[in-house]
Formats: structure tokens, C-alpha cells, sequence
């Protein structure tokens, strides 16, 4: 068997509307492996939380997923349906979001939302659910673990909040976390913190994380690869250091060049002109073509670009710059 | 907590000062006491007396100070009518409304929290839109309607329940009840259904309201990302968050029960508090409609406070400052 912990093979989603089909999600393919995060960045609309919430079974309705496989673990998960995937939520597959203060319940202890978790997915025992909360507690940095378990959420901060999100999400040591935008409701101050303690609690376990995000600093510094989508498709797949310093796809070249690297310098930043296609208004072949210096005849006409294997949907890739020396 | 509370205690005893004004003018501006009291045949030196003995030359706010001295211990002066204590009297009748508010608010919760329920979590179902349809009739056919279509399905046509008054009561000495025979339960069945129904719909449209609302919420989100089951997602995450602001519409609307008892008791010839009211108006009895309307704001500011302390009790984050929290 193959080391990934997730497959997603052609995934794809689609919402039925009065004006047609839509599809916020479009044949993408990734792994994850075991101990791996994986980066998924894309401006707003991409698509990035519906294939999160595809994997987890929580689209809402009525978004679907009408194409592709799913495995975790190797097992197919995408046709499972009820009970069936609510036992792999929480167990198997963990999830947190992006706003802290609205993901716990307000009127539940921390404690006994922990509790409720485990005694679910776990074989236990109600005392031992309570020791190994206060346990769950103290590895996310929670001060006095034991005496907070009685606490209820808003007596906590944002960035303890999202601690306790975290230490929730990963209680029932699942294989494969998926945070969405963990970071972005949080203080630039304690959003490094947040990354940091994912990064260690996830490589400790060797928990496959797909971490969804804006922000191509939290991915240069965390993830291992990174996944670029444009329109509900995959633009580029690679190892971090590569996508980001020799960017191919040109979206994913201007998407660095509009965000300010430590690591590249004070450069002018660019800015890609135009936005990003609606799902009701797709043009045809390679998505981002409108808005691309290097289209061509080619670019505009299907069949659309795909990875195939390679690093970049591109017809154009940008060529790799004679190895720099140092 | 405790500033909270007394301000809110102020303000009660405000509102009750308020009513004790009005009920104690309606003797100013309705007639002339010493005419209902005394005879045809009376000397302008009795009538002096009587005045003197009665305080009536007292200046306004003596008099007024008098009124509340009397009536917060419980004497309304004489009824016109039966020359009896008011206050003998109301206690006669009250177990008859107390009994069929009771009743009714039970009726009225019981239903209207589980149909609001069940018509929330099956919020596409055939069962739940058929109720929300039927409950739009309650809300909009006026109670004695409703009160006169019972009494002739099951009075008259089917001849099951009787059609007025509290069947056979046991008295108690301080208390009459029909709780304790057949013929007394079955009398209770058609008034309380007529009084409560429209809280019922009321409660019920509240609950499925807010239940659809916190469904939405990221924590239900979340309960369900972490492999939650649906039973206790339903009943333990949400159900606790609807209940805080259905408590408060809830409690005034039992105190509106009580109020609105005298249309239900007047259809059905209840011999309760209401029905007395009735009989007041007719006969210019002032000293009984003016100790029910004492007594009715006194329900309705006791239950206000008792629902801003349910408030406390539910919800953690009020009770915030009372522990010092942060
Ligand atoms: N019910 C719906 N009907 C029509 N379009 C929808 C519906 N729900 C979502 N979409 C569209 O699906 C697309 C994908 O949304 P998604 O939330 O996955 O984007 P995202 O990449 O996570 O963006 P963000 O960074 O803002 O979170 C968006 O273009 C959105 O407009
Ligand atoms: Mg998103």
C-alpha cells in the first residue's frame, strides 16, 4: 500500500442551480501522506473549503460530489453516507475552522465538549474521557489544564479558543486534519503560535494535515507541499520550496509576486490584473487564460490544460531560470 | 448580577406603582363612592362623615399611600356588588383560573416545544410543513372562535366533553380543585386547549425558528465535523442554545395566559378570576376590577423576574460577571 493517508482522485463537485450546473470544484488530485501538510491556497472562491468539506462529508447542500474517489487510508470514503461517515468524522479525519469564538459551543463546558468527543469515538471510560481531556488540554498550551475543564468557551481568548479548537479536532487521534483558514479570525500576534503548535501536535502523531489558506507566508513556513487552485481546478502541485521560488503556472507566479516574501526580498509587488472567472461564466479552456500575458490560441481552446502527473496545468510553464549561484 | 438584579427590582416596583395609580383613579373618575354607599335617604352631615371616615378628604397622595398600604395586605376594600371582601372574593375564584392557566401553559409548552422541534429538524418533511400550515389557522382564528368550534365538535356534535363550567371540584378549604374528578379533568380539557392554542402556535413557530437559526451555527458545524451523533447534536448542542431566548417570549406569554383567560372563561362560563372581571365590568364594580388589575401586573412582573433568573440559570455568559470572569 501506498503511504498516503489521503487520495483524492478527479474530485468533483458540483450545485445544481436555475442557471445551470456549477462547479466550485473541478477534477482535482492530490495526496497527502502520513506526517505531511499539504498547503492549499487560491484566493476567495477557489473552491479550497468545498474540497475540504467534500472530504470531511459536510458539504452543504446543494453541493454534491458528482465525480472522482476519495480514499483514506485506503478505503473509499466518498459514497459513504450517514452513520456510516459520522463515525469517520471526529475519528478518522479531524477538522477545524476558521473562526475560534463560533466553533464551540457556548453554553457546553470545554470540558465536556472534549469529554462528548472521545466517550464517541473512543472505548473508555467516562473518568479516564476526563483525564485524558485535562491531558488534551495541557499539550495545546492551556495553562492549569485540569481547572479549565470546567471553563466555558467565553472565558477563554481567541487564540486560547482556537487551542481548544485544536486539541477537539485531534482528541480522537485522527489520521488526517483539515484546517480551514485556522488563523485568519486570529491576532497577527498569537497566529504564528496556532501554526507552530498544529505543525509540532501534527508531526508528533504523523497526522496528514491539509491546510487551507490566503496566506502564502503561513504555507512557505509550514507546509511541505503545496496545492495552487484557480477556479475550482488544480493550477500547480509541488514541494513548497520549488512552487515558491520557481514558480510555473503564471497564476501561481503572480499570486507570489502579490504576496511579500521574508524570504524573496522587499520586491515591488505585482498585482494580477482582473479577477478570478465566476462558476456561472467559466470560460473555455485553461481558466486563467483571460487574465494571462502568455495565452495563446491554444490556451483558449479545449481540451484545458491538466497536471497530468507534471507540476503545473500549463501550456506555457514558466521555465525554470538557470540555477542561480549563490 | 446583583446590580442587575436590584435595578431590575426597581423597575418592577415602578410598573406595579404605575397600575396601583390607575386601578386606584378608576374610583376618582367612575362615580362617587359615597353615592354607591350610601342610600337615597342620607343627610349632608352623613355624607361628611362617611367622608371622614373614609379619607376622602385627604389630600390625593395620602389617599393614594392609603390605597397600596391596603391593598399590599391583601384588602381591596368591598365589592359594590356583593358587599363582601374583594379580596375573599378573588380567592374564591382563584384556583378555578390558576388551575386552567396551569393547565393550558403546560399544554402550550409541552406542544409548542416539541412540535417547534420536530418541525426544525424536519424542516422538508410532508409531516412538518403540514403542521406549519394548520398552525397559521391558529395564530389567526380568534379565541372564542375557536372556544365556540370545540364546543360544537365535542359538546354538541360528539357530546364527549361538557360545554361549561369545572365539573364537580373537591374542596380543600383554601383550595378547590378539579383535579380530583373525573367529570373536573374532562371540564379542563376544551377551556385549556382554547386558551393555550395560540401560545402553542406562538412557542412552537419561536422554537423552530430558533432551532433553524442555531442549526446554521458554526459549533453545530463543528459537532458534526467531530463525528458527533445527530441525536445529540439536535438535543444537546442545539436544543440548549434555543432555549435561551424562547424562555423569555415563553414566560410572558404565561403571563399573558392568565390575562387573556377571560375571554376563554367567559365562552366556557368558567367561574374563575376572569369571568369575576367580566361580571365587574358590568355592574361598575370598581373595587374588584381594580384588585384584578393589581393582581394581574403582579403576575406579570413576578414572572418577568423569574424568567430574567432562568435566563441566569441557562446561560453561562451572563453569569460571567457574578464569577469575576474575564
Ligand atoms: N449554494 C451555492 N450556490 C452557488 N454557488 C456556491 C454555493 N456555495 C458556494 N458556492 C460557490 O462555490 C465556490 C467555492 O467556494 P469555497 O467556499 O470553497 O471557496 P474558498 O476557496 O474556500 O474561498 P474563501 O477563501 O473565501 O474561503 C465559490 O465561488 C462560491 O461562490
Ligand atoms: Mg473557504
Amino acid at each position: 500500500m501506498s503511504e498516503a493517508v489521503l487520495s483524492i482522485r478527479n474530485l468533483t463537485v458540483e450545485i445544481p442551480t436555475r442557471g445551470g450546473i456549477l462547479r466550485p470544484v473541478d477534477q482535482i488530485n492530490y495526496d497527502i501522506n502520513r506526517g505531511e501538510i499539504l498547503g492549499i491556497v487560491g484566493e476567495s472562491g477557489a473552491g479550497k473549503s468545498m474540497a475540504g468539506n467534500a472530504v470531511i462529508g459536510l458539504l452543504n447542500r446543494p453541493a454534491k460530489i458528482t465525480g472522482g474517489e476519495i480514499w483514506l487510508n485506503g478505503t473509499r470514503i466518498d459514497q459513504l453516507e450517514g452513520e456510516d461517515m459520522r463515525r469517520l468524522r471526529g475519528k478518522h479525519i479531524g477538522m477545524v475552522f476558521q473562526d475560534p469564538l463560533t466553533s464551540l459551543n457556548p453554553l457546553l463546558r470545554i470540558g465536556d465538549q472534549l469529554t462528548e468527543t472521545m466517550l464517541e469515538h473512543l472505548d473508555i471510560s467516562r473518568d479516564k474521557a476526563r483525564k485524558r481531556a485535562a491531558a488534551a488540554l495541557d499539550e495545546v498550551g492551556i495553562p492549569a489544564a485540569a481547572q479549565r475543564l470546567d471553563s466555558y468557551p467565553h472565558e477563554f481568548s481567541g487564540g486560547m479558543r482556537q487551542r481548544v479548537v485544536i486539541a477537539l479536532a485531534l482528541c480522537a487521534e485522527p489520521s488526517l486534519i483539515i484546517a480551514d483558514e485556522p488563523t485568519t479570525a486570529l491576532d497577527v500576534s498569537v497566529q504564528a503560535q496556532i501554526i507552530a503548535l498544529l505543525k509540532r501536535l501534527c508531526r508528533d502523531r504523523g497526522t496528514a494535515v491539509m491546510l487551507i489558506t490566503h496566506d502564502m507566508g503561513v504555507i512557505a513556513e509550514t507546509a511541505d507541499r503545496v496545492a495552487v487552485m484557480y477556479a475550482g481546478r488544480l493550477a500547480e502541485l509541488g514541494n513548497v520550496r520549488d512552487v515558491v521560488t520557481h514558480p510555473e503556472h503564471p497564476y501561481t507566479d503572480g499570486l507570489m509576486g502579490s504576496t511579500p516574501l521574508a524570504s524573496k526580498g522587499l520586491k515591488r509587488l505585482r498585482q494580477i490584473s482582473g479577477s478570478m472567472p465566476r462558476l456561472t461564466a467559466m470560460p473555455e479552456g485553461c481558466a486563467f487564460h483571460p487574465r494571462c500575458e502568455f495565452a495563446q490560441d491554444i490556451c483558449r481552446a479545449e481540451p484545458r490544460p491538466k497536471l497530468n502527473g507534471g507540476r503545473s496545468a500549463c501550456h506555457f510553464p514558466i521555465q525554470q531560470p538557470a540555477e542561480e549561484t549563490a | 448580577m446583583l446590580a442587575y438584579s436590584l435595578r431590575r427590582l426597581f423597575q418592577s416596583f415602578i410598573v406595579l406603582l404605575v397600575v396601583g395609580l390607575v386601578a386606584f383613579s378608576m374610583f376618582r373618575f367612575v362615580g362617587d363612592p359615597i353615592d354607591s354607599l350610601l342610600g337615597q335617604e342620607r343627610t349632608q352631615s352623613d355624607i361628611e362623615r362617611l367622608r371622614g371616615e373614609l379619607g376622602l378628604d385627604d389630600p390625593f397622595v395620602v389617599q393614594y399611600g392609603a390605597f397600596l398600604g391596603r391593598a399590599v395586605q391583601g384588602d381591596f376594600g368591598l365589592s359594590y356588588r356583593q358587599a363582601r371582601p374583594v379580596a375573599e372574593i378573588i380567592a374564591e375564584r382563584a384556583p378555578a383560573t390558576l388551575e386552567l392557566a396551569l393547565v393550558s401553559a403546560g399544554f402550550a409548552m409541552f406542544f409548542g416545544v416539541v412540535l417547534g422541534i420536530f418541525t426544525a429538524i424536519r424542516r422538508d418533511g410532508f409531516a412538518a410543513n403540514a403542521i406549519m400550515s394548520v398552525s397559521l389557522i391558529g395564530v389567526s382564528l380568534p379565541t372564542f372562535l375557536i372556544g365556540i368550534l370545540l364546543i360544537y365538535l365535542f359538546s354538541v356534535e360528539l357530546g364527549w366533553l361538557p360545554s361549561f363550567g369545572r365539573g364537580d371540584v373537591v374542596d380543600l378549604g383554601w383550595w378547590t380543585t378539579g383535579f380530583a374528578t373525573g367529570s373536573g379533568l374532562k371540564a379542563l380539557i376544551l377551556p385549556s386547549i382554547t386558551l393555550g392554542l395560540y401560545q402553542m402556535t406562538l412557542i412552537m413557530r419561536l422554537v423552530r425558528s430558533e432551532m433553524l437559526e442555531v442549526l446554521r451555527a458554526d459549533y453545530i458545524r463543528f459537532a458534526r465535523a467531530r463525528g458527533i451523533r445527530e441525536k445529540s447534536v439536535n438535543f444537546r448542542h442545539a436544543l440548549k442554545n434555543t432555549l435561551v431566548p424562547v424562555i423569555t417570549v415563553t414566560g410572558l406569554q404565561l403571563g399573558s395566559i392568565i390575562a387573556f383567560a377571560i375571554i376563554t372563561e367567559t365562552v366556557f362560563q368558567w367561574p374563575g378570576v376572569g369571568l369575576l372581571f367580566i361580571n365587574a365590568i358590568q355592574f361598575v364594580d370598581i373595587p374588584v376590577m381594580a384588585a384584578y388589575l393589581m393582581l394581574i401586573s403582579v403576575m406579570f412582573v413576578a414572572i418577568n423576574l423569574i424568567v430574567d433568573l432562568l435566563y441566569f440559570a441557562i446561560d453561562p455568559r451572563l453569569r460571567a460577571d457574578r464569577s469575576g470572569g474575564h
